[in-house]
């Protein structure tokens, strides 16, 4: 077998610049898991079904399963470490989570945050059902979603009368 | 209270059974058993630091791919793993016959025992000479990674003999049926009764008899995070590590331990975070015990993770039961006798035994006055994955003929259906109330407490069952059809005989918590910490909790049947309570005071008013462990610690009604659930906050069985829903607001008046849900029963209606 070829890539990872070589058939989970060791990008289907692998892509929600690396080339990647602020307070999403009982095994809960931060940054006051048609494309088998719909109302009131505390994720 | 309807609301209406002062997490000093405590887990798990099995990474590790068996049912002629050994990347490629040399015996036996087995058939490690399911293990490859791992495998070239295989478990039983393995004398694993009373008579003399016949379907478990391990030889402490994602890491280290010849100090069996359980991740497997052997034979850590495509030909499922029952029932619809024959689909291998089928039948007049029954039941292998408890565990099954029986009753009787219901449930008065059944270990079932009347009575009234007939009235004007079903269900929760916890409060001050539990995202440790601390300070911060793991204690069973706040928690409780007495008597004597005049106050003992004389945890934990020479303070053991096991061989039942209001779109089959209203008695909370969330997973794992889960396979046991495409889970746009209400009947069985919750939510919504279809659409006489039923299997119902 011939050896695989691998490319030279450079890109932002949570605002960092990271220069990388990367098989070029390597998916940017793997990539992000097992070369920048940030491994809150977790993978549960591989085929773009489950959603628990789901980054920012210059601010929009995309399939870290389903892309391969070298496509991350020259792009803004955001994950699940890169969204509580620098000094480690969390998020409002993800403080939301914590009080209104938003995760339990947490495996889905790092995509659904990324999907959520993008809902709350496009939509400031959802509906209900804005929320769930946003995380449909996330599955969760511990929750039965209620919890986490919940939790983004709560967060989305909290980012409406504090905005600034939340600008700068991506 | 409605506790999940109104967001964020700890205030709420009263809770009439609330065992305790109502409990405020943020008030110095009170109460944390009952309390809506944010979970310790949570912190990392929302900032990408949780640590899963993937997670780990350890210098020169190896992944593993395993080739698996493309046929059902196939004679294994030759292995030929020249090309893999010299694919890239590739350090070693192991069949069975590699493994066999540094194995005790090369079967897993898992099974609970049982006397009802007419055959064994205990798992290899890998598949030897003949293959007797999709998706099982025949070759291990090890690579620097897994694409080269995957690459290695495809190379692997396997000669394979096919042969007849059986996919239905009908089928299998039938005399000329191909055989599963080769070499059995039939397919027919295991057979047994469950009876009591006198049903034929009951029968003679009812008033009526009405016969139904069931199909019961439940899939996968599908965990976000699906099945995985990594394992380590240290050859300096001649241990080998092995870091799994299961509910039961003391079962796991036993096995490998027997299989591998090693003792209990060889092999530690340790749990990261786990992606969650909902049952076959109980059982053990061979590729943990394939990874373990394989990373002591190169020397080098190994890791494999399942992908989601294996977790469907692999991981262990429930799937399919057929019944044939009867209902003999007074001319009042007062239930005489029950009885039925069962036909359970057993899958290739025993992989945890019969106690899915008992579970089911034992479980049918369960919270009903039936006082004669006789079930029949027939456990038959087949040539697919095996089949373990999923959420539920047979439990659902059950449940679902009987609601299913009594909404019979009810139309041919013309009854309203609670008011059937109402006729036969089990009355608080009865309580304890012993049946007539034995539990799978020889134990009188005992119904321990609870007022299932009171709870169905509440669900009606919360969801406005009365109210109910206007409402599709005038819907039906407007041309929508929508329907409302109810569901009682009973649970037995908690099984024994024990789970292992030790507190200890260190030097350092911290209270340390050791259980043989094994958490997989419930919150156990949260759950486990409100207990230790409501003893010893009740402060959180000072707590940490060890779970799932074989070297930090000694005796475990592990996460299985909603148990762990039962018997881990009333162990846990215990344990506290013993070093508190300690903490307390050796405190007083450090500070000169009688116990009576004593207090704890978060790391501290104090002497009430007298805020200057206090001592810290770690200065009588540091004056327990001794100075050489010196007597220990006040004549006491060495040592603030207590290890208890909590003796529980009853079980404590939850119950609780489901009710379902639905619309059906007769245009196209579509089913869109409207409400949950969800009542339930899983005796003392410990964590509302947790405990809903139990429930809410379990109702929405409900729904999946009742309208989407379906795993198939074809007639030559081919599965053909291998991704989650074709097998549907739940999603948030398909779940309505779900609207839960606690009733609270502490158990007398143990020292925290505690049930368990985990399973409590999915057992009856198959049969809530169908009841709501089959209300819906009366004016086309549609009958269902089946589970799960898809939108085109209805409207063929509504166009077989619409044609009669």
């Amino acid at each position: 077998m011939d050896p695989v070829p691998s490319r030279r890539i450079a890109l932002s990872v949570n605002a960092k610049p990271v220069d990388a070589n990367v098989e070029v058939r390597h998916t940017l989970a793997d990539f992000l898991r097992h070369q920048l060791g940030l491994t809150g990008t977790h993978l549960g289907c591989e085929h773009g079904v489950c959603g628990a692998c789901t980054v920012l892509v210059d601010g929009r929600s995309a399939r870290a399963c389903l892309m391969l690396a070298v496509q991350a080339n020259g792009h803004e990647i955001t994950t699940v470490e890169g969204i509580a602020a620098a000094d480690g307070t969390l998020h409002p999403l993800q403080q939301a989570f914590k009080d209104h009982h938003g995760l339990q095994c947490g495996f889905c809960t790092p995509g659904m945050l990324t999907t959520l931060v993008e809902l709350l940054r496009d939509q400031a006051d959802p509906s209900e059902d804005q929320v769930r048609v946003a995380i449909s494309g996330n599955l969760c088998r511990c929750t039965g979603y209620q919890a986490i719909v919940d939790a983004t109302l709560a967060a989305a009131r909290t980012m409406r009368e504090a905005p600034a505390r939340t600008a700068d994720v991506r | 209270m409605s506790l999940l309807a109104r967001p964020g609301g700890p205030e709420g209406g009263s809770n009439a059974d609330l065992l305790c002062e109502p409990a405020d997490p943020h008030r110095p000093g009170a109460t944390l058993l009952g309390a809506r405590v944010p979970r310790l887990e949570d912190d990392a798990l929302l900032t990408g630091r949780g640590r899963f099995v993937d997670d780990i990474h350890l210098p020169g590790l190896l992944q593993a791919a395993f080739v698996r068996s493309p046929h059902a049912h196939a004679v294994i002629r030759s292995i030929d793993a020249s090309a893999a050994r010299a694919a890239p990347g590739v350090h070693a490629v192991f069949s069975y016959d590699d493994l066999r040399p540094h194995l005790v015996t090369d079967r897993l036996v898992v099974g609970l025992p049982s006397s009802h087995y007419k055959q064994d058939h205990h798992r290899p490690v890998l598949a030897a000479d003949e293959t007797v399911h999709v998706g099982e293990p025949i070759v291990i490859v090890l690579a620097d990674d897994r694409y080269l791992a995957e690459d290695a495998a495809t190379l692997v070239d396997i000669d394979f003999d096919p042969l007849p295989a059986v996919s239905d478990c009908r089928a299998a039983l039938a005399t000329d049926a191909p055989l599963v393995h080769r070499e059995s004398p039939h397919n027919l694993l295991a057979e047994f009764d469950m009876t009591y009373g006198d049903v034929e008579r009951a029968f003679t003399d009812a008033a009526h008899v009405f016969h139904e016949s069931f199909w019961q379907h439940r899939g996968g478990s599908h965990s976000i995070e699906c099945r995985g391990c990594v394992a380590q030889h240290d050859a300096l402490e001649d241990r080998t590590t092995l870091w799994t994602s299961t509910q039961m890491p003391h079962a796991a280290m036993r096995v490998i331990c027997e299989m591998l010849g090693l003792h209990e100090n060889q092999i530690r069996v340790a749990t990261p975070d786990v992606g969650g359980g909902f049952g076959p991740k109980l059982v053990t497997y061979p590729e943990e015990v394939c990874v373990t052997l394989a990373a002591r034979l190169v020397g080098r850590p190994v890791k494999w993770i399942e992908d989601r495509r294996e977790h469907f030909i692999a991981t262990t499922q429930e799937r399919d039961q057929y019944w044939d029952t009867a209902i003999a029932v007074d001319a009042q619809g007062r239930v005489l006798g029950l009885r039925g024959e069962i036909v359970h689909d057993h899958g290739a291998y025993t992989a945890r035994g019969i106690n899915l089928p008992h579970n089911s039948a034992e479980n049918v007049p369960l919270g009903y006055e039936v006082p004669h029954y006789a079930m029949q039941v027939k456990v038959a292998l087949t040539n697919k994955v095996p089949v373990t408890p999923v959420r539920g565990a047979g439990h659902p099954q059950g449940t679902f003929v009987m609601e299913r029986l009594l909404d019979r009753v009810a139309r041919e009787l013309k009854l309203d259906r609670a008011e059937v219901r109402r006729r036969n449930l089990v009355p608080a008065t009865s309580m304890p109330y012993r049946t007539q059944l034995k539990a799978r270990g020889g134990q009188w079932v005992t119904l321990d407490s609870g007022d299932f009347p009171k709870c169905m009575s509440e669900a009606l009234e919360r969801a406005d069952w009365v109210g109910f007939p206007a409402r599709q009235a005038r819907a039906r004007t407007d041309g929508r059809h929508l329907g409302i079903g109810l569901s009682n269900f009973v649970k037995g929760t908690g099984r024994g005989p024990f789970e292992s916890v030790t507190v200890r409060i260190g030097s350092s001050g911290k209270v340390h918590v050791y259980a043989g539990a094994a958490a997989m995202g419930q919150g156990t440790r949260t759950m486990l910490a409100q207990i230790v601390a409501e003893q010893l300070g009740r402060d959180l911060s000072n707590i940490t909790v060890t779970t799932g793991d074989t070297a930090a204690t000694a005796m475990g069973l592990g996460g299985s049947n909603s148990r762990q706040t039962v018997v881990a928690g009333s162990s846990a409780h215990v344990a506290a309570t013993k070093v508190r007495a300690k903490l307390l008597q050796v405190a007083a004597t450090l500070l000169k005071a009688t116990e009576h005049e004593l207090d704890i106050e978060a790391t501290e003992v104090v002497v009430v008013g007298q805020p200057a004389r206090r001592v810290a945890f770690g200065v009588v934990a540091r004056s327990l462990a001794g100075i050489a020479g010196y007597s220990l303070p006040g004549g006491v053991s060495a040592g603030l610690e207590a290890t208890e096991q909590v003796v529980l061989d009853d079980m404590a039942f939850a119950n609780g009604t489901a009710v379902v209001e639905l619309e059906v779109d007769v245009e196209t089959g579509g089913v869109r659930i409207h409400r949950i209203v969800f009542v339930h008695d899983s005796g003392r909370l410990i964590n509302p906050l947790i405990v809903e969330g139990q429930l809410a997973g379990g109702i929405a794992h409900g729904v999946g069985n009742a309208l989407f889960e379906w795993m198939g396979f074809d007639e030559n046991a081919q599965p053909v829903t291998t991704n989650l495409g074709e097998y549907l889970l739940v999603t948030s746009t398909e779940m309505p607001r779900m609207e839960l209400y606690h009733q609270e009947s502490p158990t007398p069985i143990n020292p925290i008046g505690v049930k368990g919750v985990g399973e409590c939510g999915v057992i009856p919504m198959t049969p809530a849900i169908m009841s709501a279809l089959e209300d819906a659409l009366a004016p086309f006489a549609v009958r269902i029963n089946q589970t799960p039923i898809t939108p085109a299997q209805l409207y063929a119902l509504i166009a077989e209606g619409r044609a009669k």
